[in-house]
């Protein structure tokens, strides 16, 4: 395809995704990587559910008493916050407003950046009561499960960044506007992730 | 020329009778010969489901010939184009339909047996003056070796399960370490002893292993567990109730000392101020159950040495010296560091062997 | 510039091939590769039956035995039969549904060297310390008590070649779903295609809970997490859950595709349409969806309880009916046709006894009480290799001598196809019929030795000797290879001369484009429509000649694999308190995977276009360039 091709606000298709072939097979295959994603953090919520509270005779740590709700909760605003960020960002790049989008980016990953921030402050918090990785059965399960959900987090954000950093010279054009997309999707798939690890780890933890 | 005809003949005949004797293999062993309740309903449904798999087999196979037979090209010649058929509604119903009908003859005693073999409910039933109707035994898996605890009997053996015929027993199964499965083929069929929890099922004996060639059935592990895997056998003698009940008795007596002198030697050899055996053996029928090492309280009684080699004091005394080169992995120290870091001399192996071949409580 | 190479030097080519985004030249590195690691599967089964051929045999100690069955058993489903099936609907899928190439041609690359250096690195544990030891299953108590670094050889080395396998799977589904020519609607696909896209689902679906399972294998074992440690929580069934979620899926993984070759053949060499096109591919789709929720028939001893095993049972045996369908459809398609018992026509008809033999076993396997008594006895080994190899490594065969003109532009020899076939089958059911009765007498699996008073030498011994038979095969087959290559007698477009779909329409090898006009399919078996209506060219086209779109190779696929590879190292040592450099490696290796990874996002790859004169100049030549790039 021809990247000198300019745009307007007229010409630009109304799904710039899915215009090319080369768009409509990433769109395709996007969507099947996130069935087999799907899979894999059902095996690890399965395997967290099945080593929840388990650990060696006396263990100290349970998820009733442990987590820091609070704190949580406003990583869940906060990630649930740059999802609609970048909806907001997808939708100015369908009407070809570079950037608008750039700037709706910007704030996403901001965003995101202060989500992981917080995770890891909350993971320092744990680590320093004294519940480790090593410690049992359950604080592996748990932080094998929200710790690959951060990895995800971490993936994301450096995409973004990469696109941005990428394309902030040459504006939207057919090669890069699935990219744009399908980064977007990756992130809606991270925070419905998260928002099942908030009600399964955090609140179902704090009810039981 | 006739003669090696005749000669063919003979081991022609010779060669289909070993096959046909070895098609059913040992009694100890076999599957095919059942000698208890639950290897017999098995071998019901291993029956019924291969008479159902043969009607299959032949349907298949008439279909299949008469093909490959009638419609060679080289009968059809070449240029011969053939009808290039769609497919048929009728057929395809009546090969979905008919294989269904199978199956369900199959389902049905499947969900039965199923839930009949689980069912350890009499397990903890007791009758009316509080003792426990059924004999339950806990078994323990280490690697490479069994333990056999009665609890409600308070006596514990290693190797060799004892069990009364025609009565229903319960096994309670957990690993100490990793991963077994706990198998006598002719008995009936496998559970795994997984380290995590307690398996439970139940087991019946119709015949008195006496009777057997080698006076024992075999038992084996059926889940890889190690190098040795292959070598962790076990035994069962299967007697009737009242000879069961004067094991039973005899286990639970003060163990006396050995009257013959070698014994005597080796039995303090074997003690404390020795190479001190007894820190991982108990000799003792009552136990305790637990310990490191297998208990030895029956070793004179036995059908191997090790579980699977000849019972023989030449093959005690080698294993005591190097346990590692007939069971490799197992946990089991060589002679030289059990006995402070010098060989056991010729005479301490005899005193050793003729003492553990002393430990005895069948009479 | 003209796109459309000349003659290369011995350098060149292995260049081009390192650097290849061509589905045809990746299927040849599969089946390379994929054959390399079958050869090295099955001396790991000869070592086998040597060692049982007699009862107390030493040929081989008890440890390097356990060594060896799961070498054997890991190398066999990983990296033979996958690999080379994969490397089958490479060549094959893409010229089938009429497309230029896959969907995504630079992961496609990238699958391959996954699954290379994900095999290398599992091999090399021979050389560093010692193989994997706790079978294929690998089953969690047993695997953390294994000594060495084996099994972290084995986590990493599955988790490195299992991405690649994903990757490949769900690009089939993408060029599937997309990249159909125009006609080709879901029920013309042909059989191979369709089986091909389930096999993809199940990979896209089966492998994650497989990569979840390795990656706490991986985190136990380096990393001091407690998933499988029971005095810490953990729970070892965990493990074997979540290896049968995918293990099951994974054995239609494999039979799914040969399923497909199979019809192919039958419909090929019965000069007939698939009798029951539509059940075939409804069972199809069947089996797979039923395959994911059978896996606890593996897992029937393991003390699940009396209402999951029943249930179990149940759900397995519905397996046998889609399964049956398939053999009834394909019985009804020779009957009534023209059979040409050519060599790949001889393996699908040897194929249809061998795999009732082994489906039939299957169904008394799913009776739960039965069960208890065959699982994890001779009788199980006997079944699955009933399973895969009368079914799997058949079609591998059989695939190898239908697809090798297709591929390669020459024929292999019929005479040595036929004493191949002969010599394989009789050392097959000799090597493995016996052994359901060796089961049948007590014989658990996995055993390094048995003793002579059990009562199993005899059949023991047959067992021993049918696998020298199948050796003698497979030799045959490598010497029939080395003289067709030798020789190399070209071979025109439709060298079986009843082809029926596209891929017979083009030279045999395929141009690199595959497709000058891209077709216009107007039913099933588009070529064999074509003939039978005097069609001379074999297909009308769905466009005029132009300008073709082709991807840039590159060599940022095995640059990423390699840093995986790298980074494995780092992982695998990380416990041992000697090797102080372990962290470095580690990151040196992210690094180069990542840094590769961004050098593909950031650098443009637009590929090139194919001039209309080059490809009108180059069908004045033989339309068959093998173009690179």
């Amino acid at each position: 395809m021809d990247l000198n091709k300019r745009y307007t606000a007229q010409s630009w298709p109304d799904h710039p995704e899915t215009a090319t072939l080369e768009g409509k097979n990433k769109f395709v295959g996007f969507w099947l990587l996130l069935a087999a994603e799907t899979i894999t953090f059902a095996s690890l919520f399965a395997t967290y559910l099945a080593l929840r509270d388990r650990g060696p005779s006396g263990m100290e740590f349970s998820s009733s008493g442990l987590f820091e709700l609070p704190l949580v909760f406003a990583m869940t605003m906060i990630l649930l916050t740059s999802s609609l960020t970048s909806v907001y960002a997808i939708h100015h790049m369908k009407n070809h407003n570079f950037k608008a989008m750039q700037a709706w980016l910007g704030i996403t990953v901001l965003l995101g950046l202060t989500f992981l921030g917080l995770e890891i402050y909350e993971f320092n918090h744990y680590v320093h009561l004294g519940f480790g990785y090593t410690n049992s059965a359950f604080s592996a399960a748990f932080y094998t499960l929200v710790g690959t959900h951060g990895a995800h987090v971490l993936f994301g954000l450096c995409w973004f960044i990469a696109l941005m950093v990428r394309n902030s010279k040459r504006g939207l054009n057919m090669y890069n506007a699935p990219k744009f997309y399908l980064a977007a999707l990756y992130w809606h798939f991270i925070d419905v992730v998260w928002v099942f690890i908030f009600t399964v780890v955090y609140l179902m933890g704090a009810i039981s | 020329m006739m003669k090696g005809l005749t000669n063919w003949r003979l081991f022609a005949l010779m060669t289909a009778l070993l096959v046909f004797l070895a098609g059913c293999g040992r009694e100890e062993i076999s599957t095919l010969i059942p000698a208890g309740k639950v290897a017999q309903d098995q071998f019901n449904l291993l029956i019924l489901s291969t008479a159902v798999m043969t009607f299959v087999i032949i349907a298949v196979s008439i279909i299949f010939v008469l093909a490959i037979v009638k419609f060679r090209r080289s009968k059809l010649g070449d240029d011969m184009i053939p009808e290039q058929v769609e497919g048929s509604a009728k057929l395809e119903f009546i090969w979905t339909a008919v294989p269904i009908v199978l199956l369900l003859i199959l389902a049905v005693p499947t969900v039965y047996s199923t839930f009949d073999l689980a069912d350890v409910t009499a397990m903890d039933s007791i009758d009316e003056e509080g003792n426990q109707e059924n004999l339950t035994v806990n078994v323990t898996s280490y690697l490479y070796w069994w333990e056999f605890e009665y609890p409600e009997e308070g006596i514990v053996t290693a190797q060799e399960l004892v069990v009364p015929t025609n009565e229903r027993v319960y096994f309670n199964l957990i690993s100490a370490d990793i991963k077994h499965s706990f198998w006598i083929p002719s008995i009936g069929g496998k559970l795994d002893v997984n380290p995590e929890n307690v398996n439970k099922f139940y087991l019946e004996f119709d015949k008195e292993s006496a009777l057997l060639d080698d006076g024992v059935y075999f038992g084996k592990c059926a889940e890889l567990c190690g190098p040795s895997h292959a070598l962790m056998d076990f035994k069962v003698k299967s007697v009737d109730r009242e000879e069961f009940d004067q094991w039973v008795a005899s286990m639970q007596e003060e163990v006396e000392s050995p009257t013959d002198t070698t014994a005597q030697a080796g039995e303090a050899i074997f003690g404390p101020d020795g190479a001190s055996c007894i820190g991982c053996h108990a000799v003792s029928g009552t136990g305790p159950a637990g310990m490191a090492g297998p208990n030895l309280a029956t070793f004179g009684d036995r059908n191997r040495v090790a579980g699977f080699m000849e019972h023989t004091e030449e093959n005690v005394k080698k294993w005591i010296q190097d346990p590692q080169q007939y069971k490799p992995g197992n946990l089991m120290p060589d002679g030289k560091s059990l006995n402070g870091g010098e060989e056991f001399t010729e005479e301490e192996l005899d005193a050793l062997a003729a003492y553990l071949m002393s430990l005895s409580v069948e009479e | 510039m003209s796109s459309l190479a000349q003659k290369k030097g011995v350098g060149a080519v292995i260049w081009d091939y390192m650097t290849t985004v061509d589905h045809k030249k990746i299927a040849i590195l599969y089946l390379i590769s994929g054959g390399f690691f079958f050869l090295i599967g099955g001396v790991e089964a000869l070592l086998i039956r040597i060692q049982l051929m007699k009862a107390g045999n030493d040929f081989l100690s008890a440890g390097l035995y356990n060594e060896i069955i799961t070498m054997h058993g890991t190398t066999m489903i990983f990296l033979a039969s996958m690999p080379i099936l994969l490397g089958f609907m490479n060549a094959i899928m893409p010229l089938q549904i009429g497309a230029r190439d896959v969907a995504f041609p630079f992961l496609n690359s990238l699958g391959f060297w996954l699954f290379f250096f994900g095999g290398i690195f599992l091999n090399l544990s021979w050389f560093m310390g010692g193989a994997p030891d706790a079978g294929w299953t690998n089953y969690a108590s047993l695997a953390l008590a294994s000594e060495g670094h084996g099994i972290d050889f084995y986590a990493l080395g599955l988790t490195i070649s299992g991405f690649g396998t994903l990757i490949g799977g769900i690009n089939f589904l993408v060029t599937i779903i997309n990249m159909r020519a125009p006609g080709m609607t879901y029920m013309r696909m042909p059989l191979f295609t369709w089986t091909t896209f389930v096999a993809s689902a199940l990979i896209l679906l089966a492998f994650p809970p497989l990569t979840v399972g390795l990656f706490f294998m991986v985190f136990d074992r380096m990393f001091g997490a407690n998933f499988f440690v029971v005095e810490m929580g953990g729970n070892t069934i965990i493990w074997e859950h979540l290896f049968w979620i995918f293990g099951h899926p994974e054995v239609y993984i494999l039979i799914l595709p040969a399923f497909g070759i199979f019809s192919e053949i039958f419909a090929i060499f019965s000069r007939k349409r698939l009798f029951g096109y539509t059940a075939l591919v409804f069972a199809t789709i069947l089996i797979g969806f039923y395959g994911f929720m059978v896996w606890a028939h593996h897992m029937f001893t393991v003390g699940l309880g009396p209402t999951a095993n029943a249930i179990f049972a149940l759900a397995t045996m519905i397996i046998a009916v889609p399964t049956g369908i398939k053999i009834f459809n394909w019985l009804l398609t020779i009957w009534g046709g023209s059979i040409k018992f050519s060599v790949p026509m001889v393996y699908a008809v040897a194929f249809i006894p061998s795999f009732v033999a082994g489906g039939v076993t299957g169904v008394m396997q799913a009776i739960a009480p039965l069960d208890y008594q065959l699982h994890d006895s001779y009788f199980i080994v006997a079944h699955f290799h009933y399973v895969i190899v009368g079914g799997v490594v058949l079609a591998i065969l059989a695939g190898t001598h239908l697809y090798w003109p297709k591929m390669f532009g020459t024929m292999l020899s019929e005479k040595l196809g036929h004493i191949t076939f002969w010599t394989f089958f009789i050392g097959f059911h000799m090597t493995f019929f016996i052994q359901h009765f060796l089961g049948l007498l007590g014989m658990p699996r996995r055993v390094y030795t048995f003793g002579a008073d059990q009562g199993w030498d005899l059949f023991n011994a047959i067992s021993s000797a049918g696998a020298a038979f199948m050796a003698i095969g497979v030799i045959v087959m490598l010497i029939n290879i080395v003289i067709t290559t030798v020789k190399n007698v070209r071979v025109g477009n439709d060298p079986w001369e009843d082809g029926r779909t596209l891929e017979w329409a083009i030279p045999s090898p395929p141009p690199f484009y595959n497709f000058a006009q891209t077709p216009l399919v107007r039913g099933l078996d588009t070529y064999w429509i074509e003939k039978m209506e005097g069609n001379k060219k074999g297909m009308v086209y769905a466009e005029p000649v132009g300008d073709i779109h082709m991807p840039n190779g590159s060599i940022l696929p095995l640059i990423m694999s390699f840093g995986m590879f790298v980074a494995s190292f780092g992982a695998l040592y990380f416990q041992d308190d000697s090797k102080p450099w372990t962290l470095a490696v580690l990151i040196i290796g992210l690094a180069i995977l990542f840094g590769a990874m961004l050098a593909r996002s950031l650098k443009d790859d637009l590929g090139f276009y194919i001039k209309k004169e080059d490809l009108i100049e180059d069908a004045k030549r033989g339309g068959n360039t093998d173009g690179s790039k």
